[in-house]
């Protein structure tokens, strides 16, 4: 029996949440059956009354249950996946259910509502598991009451409650007004793994019909009457700041209602407010076209307040600090110097990595409306408690009279962890005195910043006589944090070893992104240990796989991170699944393995060459990240993965000169296209019963190095510098 | 400004704007239809694709003054319930991630299905890729608009 603590924080499951219930985003909210695709499912009529079981959980009076899903939505698809838990425990049909965006409310959801690290899931499993048993409970109650006999005597099954030995039946629709502030016990059973119907299942993305009608979901797309437009003009270059520009001029365009330099530096600032530009250029007016020229128009007086850099300075800085710089983390085990030195082979490689942009393909915008004692944001955030927070900061109001609803967003990638947009557009509100929607340009988003840091790593490794791994070493650098992972694979597998990372620095301001560490460190890794294998005369999936069994059986040193059985274990599914050992003329195969963000992932990767140019033909991914919640949407997030793990690695960098970025636009910094993403992404997941993990990250790492071993196969040439497609070895033709 | 008639989704329109307003923020700014999505500014990603007279076009870059009186197709308009065979196959193979792009890679794949109703690989490649997905939702794209092909 699963047994789960129903009080977390100050509020019990038992209270209703005004909050959840209502304030949902206005002009947003439609009801779409999660039935609309389903075949044969039954329709049931929108209730005439709502009852608010608790802070997840509403239910009508003709069966329609409403479950709020807590989290930002920025494709990771939580949308359909954590309300499919609450709705499993809850034990009603997936056809009777609608979805909506929960306000933010972190006490009624008793769950962090950021999306970040591939965490939605992890963090989710209990709350929401327990928001649908809570649910489930009362209802039993309340129909034990009805009919004076125990809940014992009952049994709730997809939205219905029967008597186990009499013919009574009830709807989870009939008896929810009765439900109503049911005491929840403090602890209340959950269902088996074995017992589940709905987790585990395929199901289609809960606003795929909004999506490819082109109903107004996304920040972008919000519009409230009286509203007026607004862009920002930040600095051209890191290291810049405004000092003055033609104001009356722009004022005086048409469409243009106000231009004025705003701050936005709050006292106090957090991770989420890394800002480089915090003072900056703000236009109000009718149009965007219009917003547009005016930006044009405009002659802005610059000022430098710290060097500007460029691309050829980053590098020497990385070289310069990964030789001589101050260790950050580290790992040590015996002493590889020694064990280097007795090696009968040892093999040095480098690896780099440009900075890179998240590139949403929603630019960064925020709705505000700024009143004298209270603030309404609404738009595409990752974090909106942060954005509340600082807002509240900057504005010097309460945190309690700021609201900030949550659009869906058009990729967040980690750029919406960051809460400057959301600060700019109440600035604006603010000094402008009307509700605005601020909007960037692509050029305004591409320039801005908190990018994935550039990075450097060098990797060393030492066999003996035997081909026997006997030394690793593995340095690294990053503008500004250090891309090594020290206690991560192959830590624990080999008797000397050294781990080293290294923080440098730059003004170009850097932050979270999808798996940006682990993104080149992976990369890095495994197309070292592929060549490593080469260099032993060993198979690269056996060569892995000695290293586990000895990380297993034997390991070395402290606690390493990572579940050595579940590694092996993708290892050994994508080799099976890809019938690895087999050759094809013509296709050339690379392998990759990692772990991060708390799963596990292999894949295999076929190349081929077409017109004197490598390709990308078919992937096979091996995936364990505990229990799947949904098999359809946890393929598909790691499909796209892979296709940004491919996109990135080959073609994308962004460059800087005089502390500006080079890449401006898509004309200039590369993303992959349709013409040159695999034809096949095969997705095999672990069976297991172990809490779930993340998905939106984990995909994409092991891409990188199973990408570089397929192009060494199939060019002769190994690749060490990203972006892959810019290196001359690269093309055949 | 200007006064210019247009005909979106086989309605008339007239709105009042600078010549140079491209249709993207015509539709978007000043007529609420915000199915058409803004990605780039320069016809370089496809997010705001539409439809001039059947042909998919960049609507970021193309003046309202250059469609007066042509038929313009939106993603609102492709069908009147949603039912168009290419939106019924992009839901069949649970196409979106985030869905940012999709309306614009929907236009395209419909204009490219009205030409050639049972494209190739090649085909598919040469007609969708001024259309960027940053989720990377391409392997699945290509077999909707196969599935589209059949519908």
């Amino acid at each position: 029996m699963t047994v789960i603590k129903t009080k977390v924080g100050r509020r019990s499951f038992l209270k209703t949440s005004a909050a959840a219930g209502g304030g949902m985003l206005i002009g947003f909210s439609w009801l779409t059956s999660c039935s609309t695709l389903a075949e044969g499912s039954e329709e049931l009529a929108i209730p005439n009354e709502w009852f608010e079981i608790n802070g997840y959980i509403k239910i009508g009076d003709t069966g329609m249950v409403t479950i709020y899903s807590p989290n930002p939505e920025i494709g990771q698809n939580v949308m359909t996946s954590m309300p499919m838990i609450v709705a499993e425990e809850l034990d009603v049909p997936w056809n009777h259910v609608v979805v909506e965006q929960g306000a933010l409310d972190e006490d009624a959801f008793k769950n962090p509502q950021f999306a970040g690290g591939s965490l939605s899931i992890m963090y989710g499993w209990d709350p929401l598991r327990m928001a649908g048993a809570a649910g489930k409970y009362m209802l039993l109650e309340a129909a034990a009451k009805e009919w004076g006999v125990a809940s014992s005597d009952l049994v709730a099954s997809q939205g219905v409650i029967k008597e186990v030995n009499g013919s009574r039946t009830v709807g989870y629709g009939e008896i929810a007004s009765k439900a109503v502030g049911i005491e929840v016990p403090e602890k209340l059973e959950l269902k088996e793994p074995k017992d589940y119907t709905l987790i585990g299942t395929a199901q289609k993305n809960v606003e795929g019909s909004k999506i490819v009608t082109g109903k107004p979901l996304f920040g972008l797309d919000f519009k409230r009457k009286g509203m007026k437009l607004a862009m920002i003009e930040h600095p051209p270059a890191f290291g810049m700041k405004v000092k003055g520009f033609n104001e009356a001029e722009i004022k005086a365009m048409a469409g243009v209602s106000d231009a004025f330099i705003i701050d936005t530096t709050v006292p106090n600032p957090v991770w989420a407010d890394v800002n480089a530009f915090p003072s900056l250029i703000a236009i109000v007016g009718e149009s965007t076209w219009q917003l547009m020229q005016a930006k044009k128009a405009l002659k802005v007086e610059w000022e430098n307040e710290s060097p500007l850099e460029n691309s050829d300075m980053h590098e020497q800085r990385m070289i310069r600090d990964l030789a001589r710089g101050k260790v950050g983390g580290s790992r040590k085990d015996g002493d590889v110097n020694a064990a280097f030195a007795k090696a009968e082979k040892v093999i040095e490689r480098t690896y780099t990595a440009p900075f890179m942009a998240h590139n949403t393909l929603e630019p960064m915008n925020f709705f505000a409306d700024v009143k004298e004692n209270s603030a309404e944001l609404i738009g595409p955030t990752q974090t909106p408690k942060a954005l509340e927070d600082s807002v509240a900061k900057l504005l010097g109001i309460s945190a309690e009279n700021i609201s900030v609803d949550m659009t869906r967003m058009g990729g967040g990638f980690g750029r919406r962890l960051y809460v400057h947009f959301g600060l700019e557009a109440a600035a604006i509100s603010k000094k402008a005195g009307v509700p605005i929607k601020m909007i960037y340009t692509r050029e305004d988003d591409m320039t801005q910043g908190t990018y994935r840091p550039a990075y450097r790593s060098t990797y060393k490794a030492g066999l003996d006589k035997d081909n026997n791994l006997i030394a690793f070493s593995a340095r690294g650098v990053g503008l500004p944090q250090g891309p090594i992972f020290p206690n991560r694979f192959p830590a624990g597998s080999v008797d000397n070893y050294l781990a080293e990372s290294i923080g440098s620095t730059t003004n170009i301001s850097t932050g979270a992104w999808r798996a940006p560490r682990s993104h080149f460190t992976a990369g890095a890794e495994q197309s070292f240990l592929d060549e490593v294998a080469e260099l032993a005369g060993k198979d690269p999936i056996d060569f892995r796989l000695e290293l586990f069994d000895k990380a297993i059986n034997n390991p070395v040193g402290d606690k390493y991170e990572y579940d050595a059985e579940r590694y092996a274990g993708v290892l050994r599914l994508v080799k099976e699944k890809a019938d690895w050992g087999t050759e094809t003329p013509g296709v050339h195969r690379g392998v990759a393995a990692y772990f991060c963000h708390n799963s596990y992932v292999a894949q295999v990767m076929d190349v081929v060459v077409q017109n004197g140019e490598p390709k990308v033909k078919k992937v096979w991914c091996a995936v364990d990240c505990g229990i799947v919640i949904n098999k359809e949407g946890a393929a598909n997030i790691i499909q796209g993965g892979v296709i940004d793990g491919i996109g990135h690695s080959m073609y994308s960098e962004l460059k800087f000169e005089n502390g500006s970025p080079v890449h401006k636009n898509f004309n200039t910094y590369k993303l992959i296209r349709h013409n040159q993403a695999p034809e096949a992404i095969e997705v095999f997941f672990v069976e297991n019963d172990i809490s779930p993990t993340g998905l939106g990250e984990p995909g994409l790492p092991p891409a990188t190095g199973a990408l570089a071993s397929a192009l060494y196969k199939a060019t002769g040439k190994r690749q060490y510098n990203q972006p892959f497609s810019a290196q001359p070895e690269i093309s055949l033709g | 400004m200007a006064s210019f008639d247009l005909n979106i989704n086989g309605q008339q329109k007239t709105v009042d704007v600078d010549p140079s307003t491209p249709l993207l923020w015509v539709l978007r700014d000043n007529l609420d239809m915000v199915g058409t999505k803004f990605g780039c500014g320069i016809a370089q990603c496809g997010a705001c694709t539409v439809h001039l007279n059947g042909t998919a076009v960049r609507s970021c870059s193309l003046p309202v003054s250059a469609v007066t009186g042509q038929a313009v197709t939106t993603i609102e308009g492709l069908s009147e319930k949603g039912d168009h065979p290419v939106q019924k196959a992009w839901l069949q193979e649970d196409v979106p991630q985030c869905g940012y792009c999709q309306a614009g890679q929907i236009m395209t794949a419909a204009a490219l299905l009205d030409k050639n109703a049972n494209p190739s690989d090649e085909d598919i490649d040469a007609a969708m890729s001024g259309n960027l997905c940053r989720c990377g939702t391409y392997v699945r794209i290509k077999k909707a608009i196969k599935t589209a092909a059949q519908l």
